[in-house]
């Protein structure tokens, strides 16, 4: 057991840290959210050629930096420290997660492209009918000759907007909800027959429903792995979430706490009063179980898979149930104020919010790790 | 970073099992099988096994008797002797008083009384509670006057634990009245066998004679037993705590409480299926699960700071808020767990007493563990003295 960074580690956070302390404070921010496309496309690619870090968790025969989901954890704390809106789950951790996994010839076209920042893949597996089941799927890919045709309707995908690829998860055979038949595709996002519904999500992003009519798509788009590989790549995405939750909690407290030792109220600093002491006490104590739980199942994403789901959904379920507490009690300890768009802290909070049922609830995910440990 | 184990971490985990299954006192095993209450000899029976083989103390420093164990094999102790149901070590000695006079002791009171803390010669008690001062620890009255080479210690000490059964006690005394708080404390070992000193039993809720009142009148105590400077005392004290409350966290008994929670529910029938089926206890079985773990890692950070030469700082309050909440909550659901058969009072086995107690064997400690372990978010600086010190000395409130 070892619980240290590398150095290497320690810079890519401080190098990551800087860049985003100089490029996405909160007014720029603002401003990005109101460009045309949602997002200000320059710092993606700054990210990548300035700062050449959107290789971290590649092998280095790819032109990575050799890292993996501890490099993905420390990115995505990072940039949830700021709410970015980057594609960088999307892309790096699912898309790229696939593309490790993806036969060698897309592996060695897309990855590079991923790293130049010249990629951005957006992860369409969610469907209106199937709430957190990965093979609640009615989406088909039917054979036709050497490739398939794509049909079926895709719900929320973020950063389709931006997207050069779609990773789509679609079945080959079997009924809706069956394990079999449900298989994973990369796809060029221009494609005919694509047709897209974008508009933009409560915590910033761009998202889009996305309807395949008939869309023919070559064989070589198929990467083998199975609903297996789809629900790896979910639990990577999950604890990388619970990472950027790690990053947005230690901002909530932070900012809530500055604002009480500032705010006075009876004549006082409302940081005096015991209550209020406690309450940031409890919100210090869950948002260090979140970092803590980031880490578990970050550690124990090389685990057999059934050991891997229960430790991953122990971590969600106590990201989801932390981050709500501290983001429901930094906006009541701010007031009024808290519920306006004028301070960054209620921005933390809509984005805190869609992560707690990000990838599943805490419903969910204690309902997967009673299945997986809890028999009778 | 990692959870993987080495080779030698490894072989280390093997060694310890074949050790505790080799060694483990088979008459403690069967008391502890039984729901018996625990003598002063059961209790040090353990102790003197592990003492014999040199790791009764792990995390002290070599030079003082410690195993020089990694991070990782204090891990994999813990929790294989979790694992195996030992009993846990009274704490007095080898956890409180032992840190202090190793990190603030003269060389003539390491050499005096570390090695019988290991061998377990010497029971320790702590003198620190007083009747009127619980959370504020700092308000006690207990005196010591100067009187030549002695002090003359008079007053009252409260909720000490296993008293019944010591050799000797660390205790926090005034020895300036007129100073500030915290500035006039002392801390004095005193032999318990002094004249004037008289422990009175406590009975708690479970029962259990675990806590005393210790009375203190005329009770001489040369000044070299004091550790530490005169008036400096609350420097020791608030090491001590902090020690104390990381070994509080006590995530590898909770995890073997888990288990033992899990095993009932599989037993206990709901319907025509076991109660571990029940959606809404299964539940709450997951949600203890899953804020265990959360303590585990927490700890784990909060040790590999440690390691990295940071103390246990009060970071370790969020350790013991969230570690005795579990217990806590293991105890409620143990007891929820067996049903009917928490209600039979079972008095424990006493001399010449071999009557079988009412119910399932894993039933007749359920209502008076629960009701003992309301303790622990009140011992050891109650839950809101924790969030009160989180909030000042963490967060600058």
């Amino acid at each position: 057991m070892d619980f240290s960074y590398t150095e290497t580690q320690g810079m890519l956070r401080d190098t990551l840290a800087r860049f985003l302390a100089d490029t996405y404070d909160f007014e720029t921010r603002k401003k990005m959210l109101l460009r045309p496309e949602g997002r200000d496309p320059g710092i993606w690619k700054a990210l990548a050629t300035e700062l050449g870090i959107l290789g971290a968790p590649f092998a280095e025969e790819h032109g990575g930096l050799g890292g993996g989901a501890l490099e993905n954890m420390i990115m995505m704390e990072e940039l949830g420290k700021v709410i970015a809106i980057e594609p960088y789950l999307q892309t790096v951790v699912i898309g790229g997660g696939a593309m490790k996994r993806a036969p060698a010839a897309m592996a060695d076209a897309v990855i590079p492209e991923i790293i130049a920042g010249n990629a951005v893949l957006a992860f369409a597996y969610a469907e209106p009918q199937g709430r957190y089941d990965l093979a609640n799927i009615r989406t088909t890919a039917k054979a036709d000759g050497a490739g398939y045709v794509l049909s079926g309707h895709k719900a929320v995908v973020y950063a389709t907007p931006w997207a050069t690829h779609l990773l789509v998860t679609a079945r080959t055979g079997g009924s809706t909800r069956e394990r079999a038949g449900v298989e994973l595709f990369l796809i060029d996002a221009t494609l005919p027959g694509i047709v897209r519904r974008d508009y933009p999500t409560v915590d910033g992003f761009q998202a889009s429903e996305i309807y395949f009519e008939n869309v023919a798509i070559p064989g070589d788009a198929h990467i083998p792995g199975g609903i297996d590989l789809i629900e790896l790549l979910v639990d990577e995405a999950t604890v990388a979430v619970c990472g950027e939750a790690c990053g947005i909690s230690r901002k909530l407290h932070e900012g809530t706490l500055d604002y009480i030792k500032q705010r006075k109220q009876f004549g006082q600093p409302i940081g005096k009063f015991q209550v209020l002491q406690h309450r940031m006490a409890d919100m210090f104590v869950e948002a260090e179980q979140i970092a803590s739980m980031a880490l578990m199942g970050t550690l124990k994403l090389d685990l057999p898979a059934a050991e891997r789901k229960a430790a991953v959904s122990l971590a969600k379920a106590k990201v989801s149930r932390s981050i709500n507490f501290v983001g429901q009690n930094a906006i009541q300890t701010h007031g009024g104020i808290g519920i306006t768009v004028e301070l960054a802290i209620g921005h933390y909070f809509k984005r805190a919010t869609m992560i707690e049922n990000q990838f599943g609830s805490a419903d969910f995910h204690l309902g997967r790790f009673e299945d997986l440990t809890l028999a009778d | 970073m990692h959870l993987d184990f080495s080779p030698e971490d490894l072989a280390f985990q093997q060694e310890v099992r074949a050790f505790i299954a080799e060694n483990y006192p088979a008459e403690l095993r069967g008391k502890q099988d039984e729901g018996d209450e625990l003598s002063k000899e059961d209790f040090l029976a353990w102790h003197k096994v592990l003492a014999k083989k040199g790791w009764v103390a792990p995390a002290w420093p070599v030079e003082y008797g410690g195993t020089g164990w990694t991070a990782t094999q204090k891990y994999i102790w813990s929790e294989e002797t979790a694992r195996a149901d030992c009993i846990r070590l009274m704490p007095f000695g080898l956890s409180m008083v032992g840190p202090v006079i190793y990190t603030f002791g003269t060389p003539e009171q390491k050499a005096k009384f570390l090695p019988r803390i290991l061998s377990g010669e010497d029971w320790w008690c702590q003198g620190y509670s007083e009747p009127g001062s619980g959370s504020d620890l700092a308000s006690l009255r207990t005196k010591a006057v100067r009187d030549g080479d002695h002090y003359i210690v008079n007053g009252q000490k409260t909720w000490t634990t296993m008293a019944q059964h010591a050799d000797w006690g660390f205790f926090l005394v005034r020895t300036d009245p007129d100073a500030k708080q915290q500035e006039g404390i002392s801390f004095l070992l005193i032999d318990m066998k002094t004249p004037g000193i008289e422990v009175r039993p406590i009975i708690t809720l479970g029962g259990e004679h675990e806590v005393n009142e210790v009375w203190l009148e005329d009770v001489r105590v040369p000044v070299e037993q004091r550790v530490y400077e005169e008036n400096k005392g609350w420097t020791c004290a608030k090491f001590l705590l902090a020690h104390e409350r990381t070994g509080i966290a006590g995530v590898a008994a909770s995890k073997r409480g888990v288990e033992k929670v899990k095993s009932i529910a599989r037993t206990e029938m709901d319907g025509d299926k076991p109660l571990i089926a029940n959606a809404f206890f299964k539940r709450k079985i997951a949600e203890l699960e899953m804020d265990l773990t959360a303590l585990e890692f927490t700890e784990l950070r909060s040790l590999a700071g440690e390691s990295a030469g940071k103390g246990p700082g009060p970071e370790s309050s969020l350790l013991k808020i969230k570690g005795s909440e579990i217990q806590q909550r293991l105890t409620e659901l143990t007891l929820e767990a067996v049903g009917h058969y928490g209600a039979p009072y079972f008095r424990g086995f006493g001399e010449g007493d071999n009557e079988h107690p009412i119910g399932p064997d894993y039933a007749h400690r359920a209502a008076p563990t629960y009701f003992n372990t309301r303790k622990t978010t009140i011992y050891g600086g109650s839950n809101e003295i924790q969030r009160n010190i989180i909030a000042k000395m963490v967060l600058g409130l």
